[in-house]
Order: structure tokens, then C-alpha cells, then sequence
């Protein structure tokens, strides 16, 4: 394996593709150039300018406030609406859910933007700053594990950002339990999941107000984010795990600033007494039954199993090689999950950098590629644009499983010519003086195929060629 | 339009991101009152064929002898293929361009032939980098000749800058400079990417199978939809897209407070394979050529005394026919100059001849013309430049190469 090919398998595998000048630049050691970004704080989005979650929580607020209160001088019968509707500003919308609130303020308010257009543009600078993009394909994949949807709720889509800033990237690189932790009790997941509406049936609030329990972020914690669907658990262990959580919400009042957006426990909504889950008894009070489940699940060897399953079909094959999964997940559960040494042991095996390229660069790193590749920034409005055409919209997969990475899933074909569109549409961007030969040679070094070499040799103009190199099977595969 | 143009790049819809394979480029910041004096009020556009068009199937030498053998059964109009219509009884013109042969004969055409930049390979980002820089060599600098030409126009009382249209994120090399430039593009132009696509296949079904499999898939998909119209394919969605962005362009250049100074391009005339000069993809490309250009005549009608436009590609083909019943990258081609301000009728060539020991590198048209001696004599005689501003800043290091007298009325 020459350096040059690593050179590209670090940059294509484990990061967002190369720019120009990085083959050669981490030509030296590139395996120590994937390896540098996995630090404590490589992951992290630190802007100023972007809301956490508080903020955002209280600017949906004052939209919703507004927007009610122009409802409300509308309606003849404002008075009657109101007393039914005291939670409303938190409510979930419509049970059909998906489609977005009309956005229109009186004046003064100003029109609200897209809360997700600054969230890709800080992404997308992150993207092109970095030598590997390891740090935020890592980032990417923990986000996407934690899945939640943007469009299942104002209050989602107002906090993914924050969600993704806050609770996912500062633990990617650290402990697992952590980040299993600070995902669970975000409001983004809390609402999304609905353990912020789940009641214990006799807690003191299911009994007064016959609310009841909502298995959904249960079932998912297991099913998805720890031991996984195969794990053997059953429905009593879902039921049961649900009550154990129930009372696990967020401060929604803005008149108790210090609870406020972030996470409670709601001693009144909590379903008292011992639960069983996956055949042990637990009996803590209160909050510390949930941290002892979470603790058991963080430390169980499925999760280890399921993990490191996921770890490497995203980086390295559709089918994940078995003995590089059981060094990935000896890592997670000898170290009890710590994600710097999980990350050390997938870049360090030499099966990861071995394995034919045959994946498919899902949307969101072929168009950041793209960016650092041909050095354009597309304006954040094209960007969300461009991800939702390819499949791939911010922040908002179809379901809480996230997006799948498997090639089967998108090598359709209207994602490929969709890909022609916007490839064409980012080679236009390309500065004039681009040489797509050049370019190519740069970016793709040499896994260029002769075949791939003499398209774009032979393109009839700047944009052609530059659109046949994003376009090329080395480029999309990794 | 301006905020049509604005919204699309905004929320660029799947449809949206067709738009852009061509490019229109003008300069608002024009001295007008330099010519005020003399009522002339001139503008200039530069239409860039990208791919390099074949200039010996646009206007064949129906008159050398050596034609016909040269290229075979694909030597139009010799009798056995395709009709063209008469120009000067040695050279003839494709008869897909029927409006163009109004114009030529009307005397507001004139056509330059075996003519070429001084670029001497046949890499297409060279030869059009050569062709937009002006520069005797690729890759030599990083602004246009247009823009430099407009820079170096005798100085009148300046038009204010259009404001507020929105700029493309790239402006062609031709008008890359310092002097400001605003950029428009029609919503939609198809033709690069059904070639573009046609390319790909051919690339994957050689290096990876599955993507073949899916692109060509998705493209059935895309023309059932009737999203595409392929070049090979009738031609139809081609006219009307050449068509859109000539007469926009039009539209801005005929306001008396739009631009004077303008560039386009159309691509897709790299015709490696089946080149169709009588029936096929070339034929379609010229007959959409030709409604662009005439779309542009008609539309511009107010101010077409004032008005003078290039037409020109980065390089020829070879004068054979190749092994694909296509052309393969050459040297000299065909040029043409348009507007009622061009003293037309006429075909401008110093013909070099079709004898095997006639073409360059026993393979391509001569090059017995440089453009830039063309071009020269076009922005001195239409735009007023100085000939001393024309040989070092506008075509740098191009003293020896003398302006064509006679090109402007």
C-alpha cells in the first residue's frame, strides 16, 4: 500500500475527502493524520452566534407566542380557544405531523429564518477547515445514532442544532454512558421520543389526570441506541423500562430559568416502585432508577456488539468484516466504552484501511467533499436544499433509526442523476481557473482510474470535467 | 428577473440545478459618451462555442477538390451527404442555418475560416483558457480579454454600474477582471448534462458496472419525464434553450441602461462519435445555434447598426473523420462575425488547403489566421481601442499579429 493510496483511504474512508494539497500533506503518516483528530474537543461546534438549546427554546417561544396572539386578535372567539390551552406553546403539532407551521410574525417580530441554515453553515466550515474531516464524520455518525427528526416538531427542529452541539459532540470522544446520557436527556430527544408526556399510570399525575405511559424512547434506547433489536429483551422489558423512565422531562416553564430547558425529573409523573428489566430487579427511588438502567445498558456487551457493528459498516463495508467488529467492540467494553480508544481501534486496524472501497458517500459528506474538494461554499439555503434532494435532509431522517449507509440504500437512480444536478450545479461554482485534470490528480491522486483520467481529459469544458470527477466512482465510493 | 434569478439560487429545485451550462456575462460600467458624439452607441458580444465545433462541417470547402476524399462519406455537401446552402462558391454553409444565411446574405455576416488562437495542442481547458484569456500560452492569467478590452476603451462619461442583479458564483474567464461584471443565466439549459451524462455511462459501463446500471436507470426515468431532451434526440428542448438565454441576453443589451459588452457560451460540441453534421447531433446543435443567433438579431433589431458579435470555439477537429464516425480534437476552425455593424457577405479565410501535406500535423485545418488578429481589428474599428492597448493589454505579447482591416462598416 503506497502512502499516496493511504493518503487517499484516510481522507476518503475516514474523513470528508480531500483537498487539494492534502494527499501530499499527510503523506507522511496518514493513519497519525486520522488519528490526531480523535480528541476531546475535535468535534466540538463552538459559535458564538448559534443559539443552545435555551435560547432557542425561548426564541420558538416568543414565535409561537406571536403567532397566537395575531390567532387570537383574529378570532372572534379568542377567550373560548384559551382555556383548553394551557401547554400549548410546548404541544406537538398535529398528529399528521410533517408539515411546517406558517411562519408569519406581526411586524416588529421579524420573519424567522431557517434555524438549520446557520447549523450547515458552521457544519460546512467545520468541513472544509479540517485536514481529515475524521472528527466530523465521527461527529456525524453519533448524531445520526441519536437520531432525531427536525420536522417531528417545532420544538425539534428550533433545538437539533443545539442537540447535536450540546449533547452529541462533546462526548463523541469520550465516554459512551456519557453521551448515552446527555442524548437521553435533551429536550430535542425528550420531545421527539415523547418521554416528556410519558406518566407513570400511578404516579400522583397519572392518577389525577388519567395520563398514561408512552413507550416510545423505551423501546428505542434498547432497539436502537444500546443492545440493540437482536438483544433479546421483550415487551415486558420495553413496558417496564418506559415506567422506569417515566418523569424524565425538561423544565418548561421560562419563570424557573434554572430548570428551563433543560433536563428534570418530575417526582409526580414517576411511576413508583421496583421494576424488572432484561431479568434484574430495580428498586432506586426516583431518578436513580433510570441512571441505573442507562448504566446497565451503556455496560452491556450487546451494546458493545451493536456498536461496533455500526461502526463499521459506516466506515468501512456494508458487510462489516467479523473480526475487525469484535476488535471494536473488545475495545468498547474493555475500556467501558471509552469512544477515543473505540475510534483508536477502528482507524488502527489495518483491515479498515484494506477493505475495498464499495461503500457509497452517503449526501451530507459527498456534498461536503465536494466543497472541500473544489473549494466552493455553497450558500446554506443551497446546501439544505441539495441534502433534502439527495435523501439526506438535515437533522431529519425518516424514522428515530437515522439514516441507513448502506450503498443498496442509495444507489438509486434518481438519487444518481439527482447527484448529476448537483454536481453540475457545484462544478459551476468552481473558480474559473480550476483545471479539472489538475483538480482530479489533486483530490483523487492515484485511485484515479485511466478511465476516469481520460473522461476528464476529455470533457469538453471546465464544468464538464469537474462534474465528471465529483461524479466518478472514486470519488462517490469510500 | 433579477428576482427570479435571485429565487432560484435560493431554492434551487432539482430543475433549477440544470440551469447555468451557459453563461451570460456583460459589463455595465461603458463609456457611451465617448461615441455620443458620433451617435454611435456599439455593442459587443462574445458567444463561446465550447467542445470545439467542427468548422469544416459548419462551412465545407464544397470548391477544394481534396474535400470530398478527406472526409468521405461525411464530406457534406458534396453530393453524397447532407445539403448546404452557397456562399461564395468555394465554401459553402451547412444548411442548418438557414437565418444565418439570411443574414450573410443581407451583407450583416461574415465568416472567418481556418482560423485559430495561438494555442497549438488540444486540451479543452487549455484551448478555451486561450481562448478567454487572450494569451499566446494556457493558463497565464487570471482575467479575460473582454474585460481588459473593456478597461482599455477611450474614456467617456461612465455609466453607472446595474445594480442589484444578482452575480452567479463564477464568471467566465472572458470577462474575469477588474472591471466590474453582472451575470445572468436562463432558467434552464439542458444540453451539457445529457452529454454529460452520456459520458458517464460510458465511463461507468467501463470501470463500475452497478453505477451504469443506476445512472442509465435514472436518466429512462428523467426522460419519460420529458426532464431531458438529448442532443442526439430531436433537438427540440437544445433550440429552445439556446434560444432562452440569446434573447435574454438580448433583452438586457438593447436597454439603453443595460450593458454594452457581453459574453455567452453553449457547450456540447465535442462530436467524437456520430457527429451528425447533416442529421445527427451536429446538425441540431447548428440549426439551435442558428435560432439563438437570430433571436439575438431580432431582438437587438433597435440598436443592430451599433452592433457587432464573435462567434468563436477554442479549437477545430481533425479533418479526417475518425474510426466513430466523429472528429477528434484539431486546430483550425471556423469563426463568424455578425451584426449590422460588420461589413458581411463575405467569407474571410487564406485557405490553406486539404492536401495530406496541407494540414497541420497531417491531421488538422491549417491555421492561416489568428483570431486575435480578427478580434484586434473587430475592438479597434467597433469599440475604438488602440491598436498599441490591443497588441500588449487586451492580447498581451501580440505586436507582430497585425488588426484585420475592413471587418466594421
Amino acid at each position: 500500500m503506497s502512502s499516496a493510496t493511504t493518503s487517499f483511504v484516510a481522507l476518503q474512508r475516514f474523513g470528508l475527502g480531500a483537498r487539494p494539497g492534502d494527499l501530499g500533506a499527510i503523506a507522511g503518516d496518514p493513519r497519525g493524520a486520522v488519528l490526531a483528530e480523535i480528541a476531546p474537543d475535535a468535534a466540538l461546534i463552538a459559535d458564538a452566534a448559534l443559539p443552545d438549546t435555551v435560547a432557542a427554546l425561548t426564541e420558538i417561544r416568543q414565535i409561537q407566542a406571536a403567532r397566537k396572539a395575531v390567532k387570537q386578535t383574529a378570532s372572534a372567539d379568542a377567550n373560548a380557544s384559551q382555556m383548553s390551552d394551557a401547554n400549548a406553546p410546548m404541544e406537538d403539532m398535529s398528529p399528521a405531523g410533517g408539515r411546517p407551521p406558517k411562519r408569519t410574525l406581526p411586524d416588529g417580530m421579524g420573519k424567522p429564518g431557517n434555524p438549520l441554515a446557520p447549523e450547515i453553515a458552521a457544519r460546512l466550515d467545520a468541513a472544509l477547515r479540517a485536514q481529515v474531516g475524521f472528527a466530523e464524520r465521527w461527529a456525524m455518525f453519533w448524531a445520526n445514532h441519536f437520531a432525531v427528526e427536525a420536522d417531528s416538531n417545532q420544538l425539534v427542529r428550533w433545538t437539533a442544532g443545539a442537540y447535536d452541539r450540546e449533547a452529541i459532540r462533546p462526548h463523541v470522544f469520550g465516554r459512551f454512558v456519557d453521551l448515552l446520557y446527555a442524548a437521553t436527556q435533551h429536550p430535542a430527544m425528550l420531545r421527539y421520543l415523547n418521554n416528556a408526556t410519558s406518566v407513570g399510570p400511578d404516579s400522583k399525575a397519572g392518577l389525577r389526570r388519567g395520563k398514561g405511559l408512552n413507550e416510545n424512547h423505551a423501546r428505542e434506547l434498547m432497539e436502537l441506541h444500546t443492545i440493540g433489536v437482536d438483544a433479546g429483551y421483550t415487551q415486558a422489558d420495553v413496558t417496564s423500562f418506559a415506567k422506569v423512565l417515566t418523569g424524565w422531562t425538561f423544565g418548561q416553564n421560562e419563570n424557573q430559568p434554572e430548570h428551563f430547558g433543560r433536563f428534570v425529573f418530575n417526582a409526580g409523573a414517576h411511576e413508583p416502585g421496583p421494576q424488572t428489566v432484561l431479568g434484574q430487579v430495580y428498586d432506586q427511588k426516583g431518578v436513580k432508577q433510570g441512571d441505573a438502567v442507562l448504566d446497565m445498558l451503556a455496560a452491556h456487551p450487546a451494546t458493545a456488539t451493536h456498536i461496533a457493528t455500526q461502526l463499521v459498516r459506516a466506515f468501512v463495508a456494508d458487510v462489516p468484516p467479523p473480526d475487525l467488529v469484535a476488535a471494536v467492540a473488545g475495545t468498547f467494553r474493555d475500556s467501558g466504552g471509552d469512544l477515543a480508544l473505540v475510534a483508536r481501534t477502528l482507524v488502527g486496524a489495518d483491515e479498515s484501511w484494506l477493505t475495498p472501497m464499495e461503500k457509497l458517500r452517503l449526501p451530507q459528506e459527498y456534498l461536503l467533499a465536494a466543497a472541500r474538494g473544489l473549494g466552493v461554499r455553497p450558500k446554506p439555503p443551497q446546501l439544505l436544499k441539495a441534502l433534502a434532494t439527495l435523501g439526506q435532509p438535515l437533522f431529519n431522517p425518516p424514522s428515530p433509526e437515522g439514516f441507513h449507509d448502506d450503498a443498496a440504500t442509495w444507489l438509486a437512480p434518481d438519487a444518481m442523476t439527482n447527484r448529476l444536478d448537483i454536481a453540475q450545479n457545484f462544478a459551476q461554482q468552481a473558480d474559473a481557473g480550476d483545471d479539472p485534470r489538475q483538480v482530479a490528480d489533486a483530490i483523487l491522486g492515484d485511485r484515479q482510474s485511466p478511465q476516469t483520467r481520460d473522461t476528464i481529459a476529455h470533457a469538453e469544458g471546465r464544468v464538464q470535467g469537474l462534474t465528471i470527477l465529483l461524479m466518478s466512482p472514486e470519488f462517490q465510493r469510500r | 428577473m433579477a428576482n427570479a434569478f435571485t429565487d432560484a439560487m435560493l431554492c434551487p429545485s432539482r430543475r433549477v440545478f440544470l440551469a447555468g451550462a451557459g453563461a451570460f456575462v456583460a459589463w455595465a460600467n461603458l463609456p457611451r459618451a465617448a461615441y455620443a458624439a458620433q451617435g454611435r452607441d456599439p455593442r459587443f458580444v462574445a458567444v463561446i462555442l465550447r467542445g470545439a465545433m467542427d468548422g469544416l462541417a459548419v462551412v465545407p470547402p464544397v470548391g477544394d477538390p481534396d474535400f470530398p476524399a478527406l472526409r468521405g462519406d461525411l464530406a457534406i455537401g458534396t453530393g453524397s451527404y447532407g445539403n448546404t446552402l452557397p456562399l461564395d462558391g468555394f465554401f459553402a454553409l451547412n444548411d442548418a442555418m438557414p437565418l444565418l444565411h439570411k443574414r450573410y446574405q443581407a451583407g450583416d455576416a461574415l465568416i472567418v475560416h481556418a482560423v485559430a488562437t495561438g494555442y497549438r495542442d488540444r486540451s479543452h481547458f487549455d484551448g478555451q483558457d486561450v481562448l478567454e484569456s487572450g494569451e499566446t500560452g494556457p493558463r497565464m492569467s487570471k482575467t479575460g480579454w473582454l474585460n481588459r478590452a473593456a478597461a482599455a476603451i477611450p474614456a467617456g462619461d461612465r455609466v453607472a454600474p446595474v445594480q442589484g442583479l444578482a452575480a452567479m458564483p463564477t464568471v467566465p474567464l472572458i470577462l474575469r477582471g477588474d472591471a466590474p461584471t453582472l451575470t445572468w443565466t436562463p432558467p434552464e439549459l439542458k444540453v451539457a448534462k445529457a452529454d454529460t451524462a452520456t459520458r458517464l455511462l460510458d465511463l461507468y459501463s467501463e470501470v463500475d458496472p452497478e453505477f451504469a446500471r443506476v445512472l442509465s436507470a435514472g436518466l429512462d426515468t428523467d426522460a419519460l419525464a420529458g426532464a431531458m431532451d438529448p442532443v442526439k434526440g430531436g433537438g427540440g428542448g437544445v433550440a429552445a434553450a439556446f434560444k432562452s438565454l440569446a434573447s435574454g441576453a438580448a433583452k438586457l443589451l438593447v436597454d439603453d441602461g443595460g450593458p454594452r459588452l457581453a459574453a455567452l457560451s453553449y457547450d456540447g460540441w465535442d462530436t467524437h462519435t456520430d457527429e451528425g453534421a447533416g442529421d445527427g447531433r451536429l446538425a441540431n446543435l447548428l440549426g439551435a445555434l442558428d435560432g439563438a443567433l437570430e433571436a439575438l438579431a431580432t431582438t437587438m433589431a433597435p440598436v443592430w447598426n451599433d452592433t457587432a458579435i464573435v462567434v468563436m470555439t477554442e479549437f477545430g477537429r481533425t479533418a479526417r473523420i475518425n474510426g466513430n464516425e466523429g472528429t477528434d480534437h484539431g486546430t483550425a476552425t471556423t469563426a463568424l462575425l455578425l451584426g449590422g455593424a460588420v461589413k458581411g457577405g463575405r467569407v474571410l479565410a487564406d485557405w490553406p488547403g486539404l492536401k495530406d501535406s496541407q494540414l497541420f500535423e497531417d491531421r488538422d485545418l491549417y491555421p492561416s489566421l489568428d483570431l486575435r488578429g480578427v478580434l484586434k481589428g473587430a475592438l479597434r474599428d467597433h469599440l475604438g481601442i488602440a491598436v498599441a492597448d490591443l497588441s500588449t493589454k487586451v492580447f498581451p505579447d501580440s505586436i507582430g499579429i497585425k488588426p484585420v482591416d475592413g471587418l466594421i462598416r
